[in-house]
This record gives C-alpha cells, sequence and structure tokens, in this order.
C-alpha cells in the first residue's frame, strides 16, 4: 500500500509538468496585445513595456520562461499579476469559498442523491421509483445555467426567500441555494447510480443469506446491501468533489460567489498569464489528489481489491 | 388437489403424539411472471424429526430449492407467491405468523446454507463479523465473547488456524473452507433444523466428501434436523435417512434410503438411478431420460412425467396419480406403483 501511494505521488510529477507546460504556453500563445488596456484610455508608455518584459521574463523563448516560472514555483513563489498582486494572494481569497461551495454541493447531492437512489431501487417500479427516474431526467436535460437562473429568479427576486446573490464573505449558509445549482446535475447522476446498484445489489446471494440468518430488514438494507451498493457511487462522488474543486465558472457567475472559477475566467479574458497558470496547476494538483484519495478509499471499501 | 390431501393427511403413520419438528403440507407456490404464472409447487409435503436426515432429490427447476425458500421465508415476492398449504415447526403455522414471528424463526430454529458460498457469503465483511452479527443482533452478546464464540464455530467445523481466519474475508478463503464457514455461519445460533441447499455442487469431488461428512457428524452429534436438497443420488445414498424425489414441483416419490435403492417405486426414480454411472457396467452406453424437465408455465396434463415416462400408458395423459402407499412412510405417485415394486 505504501509502494503504492509512493508510485502514484512519483506519477503525479509528469502530469503536472505536463499541464503546467501546456497551460503555460497556451496562455503566452494566445494571440493579441498582453498590455492592450492594460493603462486604460492610453497606450501603454514604453517605458512601462520594457519593464514589465524585464519582469516577466517576456524577451526570453518560452521554454526558458517557463523553466524560469517553474524554478520560482518551486520555491513557493506564485508570481505576481501585471498590477504586482501577489498571484499566491489571489489564491487564498477565492480557493476556500470554493472548497466550501465544492462542500456544500458535495453534502446536497450526497445526502438527496443517494436517498433518492435508495428509495427507488428498493422499490422497482412504483410510483416513487418513476418519480424519481423522472426528475432525474429533468434534471439531466436542463442546462445549469437555466437552473440557476430560474432558481435565483423565483426564490431571489420574486418570492425574496434567499438574497439573489452572494455577499463577498460567501458564508455556508448563503452557498447553500448555488451549491444546490452547482449539484444539481451530479445529483441526478448519484440518484441514478444509486438506484441501478440497489436494484442490481437487491438480489443477491449475500442478501439472501443476510435475510435466512434472520437480521432485521433495516440492517439486510442498511448494512449488507447499502454497503455493497454504495461502493461506486462513493468513488463517483469523490472524482466529483475533484471537479467541483475546479470551480464552477456558471454557478459562481449566476450567484456572484467569488471563487477561483469566476477568478479563472477572468484572468483568461485580461491575459493574466501568471495568474491562470498558478490557478490551474493548483487546481490539477487538486484533481490528481482526489483521484489517489478515491482510489485509496476504493481499496478500503472493496477489500477484494488490493494495491501491491 | 384431493390427492394431495391424502398425501398430507397420510403422511405421518406414526401416532400423531408429537408434532413433527419440521412439517410442509400440501405448499403450493407459483411464479408471476410477463409470460404467465409458472406453477413452480404443486402440493409439497414433507416432515423431518430431529436427529433426522431428509434428502430432496430433484433436477432442477423441480421446486426443490422454492420449497426451501418457503419454509425459510425468504421467497422473492413478487414474482413467488404461496397460493396454499402450510409450513409448521413444532406445531406451529409459519405462513401466516407476523413477520416478526418468522424471522425470529429464521437463523434461530430453521437454518440455511447455500449452494456458492462465495457468493452466498458477504464479500466486504469479514467472515468472522457475518458469523459474529447474528451473535451480536440476535442474542445481545458482547464483541469479544461473540468474537470468541466465532472461533470456538470455525473450530467446530475444522477450519485450522480459526483465530487468525476469522479476521479474514470470503475471497481469501479456498471453496471448500469458504463452504465450512457457512456451516458455521448457520450454525451460530443453534437452530434446530438445518436446510442445506446443494451445499456440495459447487465444490470438488474429494472437497464434498469432506463437506458431507461434517454435515453428517455435526448433525450428528447436535441431533439436528437436517434438509439436504440435492440432485446427486451419491451424496444421498451415503447420509440421509429419508428421501423425497420432486418432479415439476410435486413430491413423486418417498421412502427410506435402502427401500428407494433396492427397488424404486416410480418410473422416475428409477430413470435417476439408471442414469448414474456404474462399475459394473463399464463400457456400456450410459442411460439418460429422454426430453426435458418440463415447462412449468405449461405443466403437461396427468402425470407430469408421462412425456419422458417409458411406461406411460393412456390413463397417464388424462389422470394425475395420486400418491399410493407401498409401506410406512412409503408412498408412489404412479398409477403402475404396485406394479413397479412387485416387478422388482
Amino acid at each position: 500500500m505504501g509502494r503504492y501511494v509512493l508510485r502514484r505521488l512519483l506519477q503525479m510529477v509528469p502530469v503536472l509538468l505536463g499541464t503546467t507546460f501546456l497551460i503555460y504556453v497556451m496562455v503566452w500563445a494566445v494571440p493579441g496585445d498582453p498590455f492592450a488596456g492594460k493603462c486604460g484610455e492610453r497606450a501603454c508608455p514604453d517605458a512601462y513595456i520594457t519593464e514589465m518584459r524585464e519582469r516577466f521574463n517576456l524577451d526570453d523563448p518560452v521554454i526558458v520562461q517557463y523553466g524560469k516560472y517553474m524554478l520560482n514555483l518551486l520555491s513557493g513563489d506564485f508570481g505576481e499579476t501585471s498590477s504586482g498582486v501577489q498571484v499566491i494572494d489571489r489564491i487564498a481569497d477565492t480557493f476556500p469559498v470554493t472548497l466550501r461551495l465544492a462542500l456544500v454541493a458535495l453534502v446536497i447531492e450526497a445526502v438527496i442523491g443517494i436517498t433518492a437512489g435508495i428509495v427507488s431501487g428498493l422499490r422497482n417500479r412504483g410510483f416513487l421509483d418513476s418519480l424519481v427516474l423522472v426528475s432525474t431526467l429533468f434534471l439531466i436535460s436542463i442546462p445549469v445555467f437555466v437552473t440557476g437562473s430560474v432558481i435565483q429568479l423565483v426564490f431571489g427576486i420574486q418570492w425574496g426567500v434567499i438574497p439573489p446573490t452572494v455577499s463577498s464573505k460567501a458564508t455556508f449558509g448563503e452557498l447553500i441555494v448555488p451549491g444546490f445549482v452547482l449539484a444539481s446535475l451530479s445529483m441526478a447522476y448519484v440518484a441514478r447510480l444509486t438506484r441501478s446498484s440497489i436494484a442490481e445489489n437487491r438480489r443477491a446471494d449475500y442478501v439472501r443469506t443476510a435475510l435466512a440468518k434472520g437480521l432485521p430488514q433495516r440492517r439486510v438494507v442498511g448494512v449488507h446491501l447499502l454497503r455493497n451498493s454504495l461502493i461506486p457511487v462513493i468513488t463517483f462522488l469523490g472524482t466529483d468533489l475533484g471537479s467541483f474543486l475546479g470551480g464552477a465558472i456558471v454557478t459562481e457567475g449566476i450567484f456572484n460567489v467569488p471563487g477561483v472559477g469566476g477568478l479563472i475566467f477572468r484572468s483568461i479574458q485580461t491575459k493574466e498569464g501568471a495568474l491562470v497558470t498558478g490557478l490551474v496547476t493548483l487546481l490539477v494538483l487538486a484533481y490528481l489528489v482526489m483521484t489517489l484519495l478515491v482510489d485509496l478509499l476504493y481499496a478500503v471499501l472493496d477489500p477484494r481489491i488490493r494495491y501491491e | 388437489m384431493s390427492t394431495v390431501d391424502k398425501k398430507a393427511g397420510g403422511a405421518d403413520p406414526a401416532p400423531a403424539s408429537a408434532a413433527p419438528l419440521l412439517e410442509v403440507a400440501d405448499l403450493h407456490v407459483e411464479f408471476r411472471t410477463r409470460d404467465g404464472v409458472a406453477k413452480v409447487l404443486n402440493g409439497v409435503s414433507y416432515h423431518i424429526q430431529a436427529g433426522e436426515t431428509l434428502a430432496v432429490l430433484g433436477e432442477s427447476g423441480s421446486g426443490k430449492s422454492v420449497t426451501a425458500q418457503t419454509v425459510m421465508g425468504i421467497l422473492d415476492s413478487p414474482p413467488a407467491f404461496v397460493t396454499g398449504g402450510s409450513v409448521r415447526f413444532r406445531g406451529e403455522e409459519l405462513l401466516t405468523a407476523s413477520p416478526e414471528r418468522r424471522r425470529a424463526v429464521r437463523g434461530d430454529n430453521v437454518a440455511m446454507i447455500f449452494q456458492d458460498a462465495l457468493s452466498a457469503l458477504n464479500p466486504v465483511f469479514t467472515v468472522g463479523f457475518q458469523i459474529e452479527e447474528q451473535l451480536r443482533v440476535r442474542r445481545g452478546v458482547s464483541r469479544a465473547e461473540a468474537r470468541k464464540r466465532a472461533v470456538e464455530l470455525l473450530d467446530l467445523v475444522k477450519i485450522p488456524n480459526a483465530k487468525r481466519r476469522v479476521r479474514e474475508y470470503p475471497h481469501e478463503f479456498s471453496g471448500g473452507m469458504r463452504q465450512r464457514a457457512m456451516i458455521a455461519m448457520s450454525l451460530a445460533l443453534d437452530p434446530d433444523v438445518l436446510i442445506a441447499d446443494e451445499p456440495t455442487t459447487a465444490l470438488d469431488v474429494t472437497v464434498q466428501a469432506q463437506i458431507m461428512d461434517l454435515l453428517a457428524e455435526i448433525q450428528r452429534d447436535r441431533h439436528m434436523g437436517l434438509v439436504l436438497i440435492t440432485h446427486d443420488l451419491g451424496v444421498v445414498a451415503e447420509v440421509a435417512d429419508r428421501i423425497v424425489v420432486m418432479y415439476a414441483g410435486r413430491i413423486v416419490e418417498q421412502a427410506d434410503v435402502r427401500t428407494l435403492f433396492r427397488e424404486p417405486g416410480h418410473p422416475y426414480t428409477r430413470a435417476l438411478m439408471e442414469s448414474l454411472p456404474r462399475l459394473d457396467l463399464k463400457g456400456s452406453t450410459l442411460t439418460t431420460i429422454k426430453g426435458l424437465p418440463p415447462n412449468l408455465l405449461r405443466i403437461p396434463s396427468g402425470c407430469p412425467f408421462h412425456p419422458r415416462c417409458p411406461m406411460a400408458a393412456e390413463r397417464c395423459r388424462t389422470d394425475l396419480p395420486a400418491p399410493v402407499r407401498l409401506g410406512p412412510e412409503r408412498t408412489s405417485a404412479c398409477h403402475f406403483a404396485e406394479e413397479l415394486i412387485s416387478r422388482g
């Protein structure tokens, strides 16, 4: 197990190098003048441009620029934006918000999705089963920006039960509705995954054995059936958390959540190369770690899986 | 089903002093499927006393497992529905008992083991956990005490290194050891009757013999009733006291083992015996039973065995034969039962 983890960690190095390099190259390869609009209405003075070119090593070949960037990164220096703000500070401002939003979405997704899945999986073809199937199909078919905008309009503006946008503090309470919108699509998938997993395992031999042992129905379902059926669901939730951490541009945009998604979007528009690369590096890292955790969790949940 | 009533009434020749330990009478079960209603059990009756081994013999689809699952109350419903009959444990009717009462009987009074221990044991829990679970949930035994009992039970079924193996998962056991573990699990609550549903079918021949010996030994030591479901005549001959032979959801013959092997009283039993490989007939072609087991959606008229029966006559096509009493504890549901045994 230890060796497996070490190997997986080492595998992350080339992945990380590859992704950062690609992002770096793509950011600088974007056509257009990086200093356009940086100095308001006027064109930037030559002195400013020269200084900036100097500061961001813009006269070096891309590969050398990348090398210098990575060396700085290794010493913990994420660089700074063209206006001189430390990239690491911008990340520290936004990442906790995204983390909170991701956790809220994950909890909503897991609780509602799994509950709906269990209920419908246990009663094959009943009213509740059909209800879950239809409503999840509905959620899957509607784009998030529609769900988000409609909820914002109805609950936030017409009924006024929630503030339509999130304050700059972005507390857990404020993030419940955005979290619900962010989770809606995955929630439908979780419900369906749980449903099919339960329905498949419901008639398994070990469930029959558990019944034959005279265990209470609650225990047969809650311990024997669930423990087996939730293995694929939990791994799905894990990878989903990984992608939530990458920020949610649409949801953040609708509810004005000051998170990572919006920041990436804005920094691509303003060609803040250092910010984009720094953010994406962090997100790739978060995703890789989540995937590793999911794989390790899988071995914990299913003893038949062993990593040598 | 007047024929079956007669059998149920006359099945127990002993004076009705004590109710049998477990008794199934005139059981009817059907599976309601999209293709129609399959009559899986059509009046099955048998009984078993403490310390007795009853073998239930039959082809796949003859209803032997369904009978067992009905006794346990673990039929999948739907599609399965019990449409008639009774299951009594020590005289107490179980089919109409409350779900709570039925659950209390399961595992405690009547326990069951299954064919494929790998799929019948839960893959994500240790063998120990699965044995201890019943003691903890149903007896309120402490964790440590339950673990001690689990090790004792694994010792009892002769699993070496029980202390270590109690912490292992089913997939870490070999096929034979897994079946032993399942037997240990079924014994946790010290049941009065153990139903073994083809306990050796998934195992190697040598391991089969060991498991059968173990079951026979446990049955003897604990004076348990053992219902052994099998399609293997060889297994039956060694350990059973009495045999019931099932065909198309009916019992076609019942007898004690010696009598059944000496002079089978039903053409189906006879055909089963003739299809056994025999050492003294080496080199000759093995006899088979022609045709297929009946489709339970369309059971043949009259005697369900008549399309495959070498003795079939006109009345077999129209009349369902009632069980004929051929001796104490001995019946055969064949129009020609008496001729068959007098012919020898």
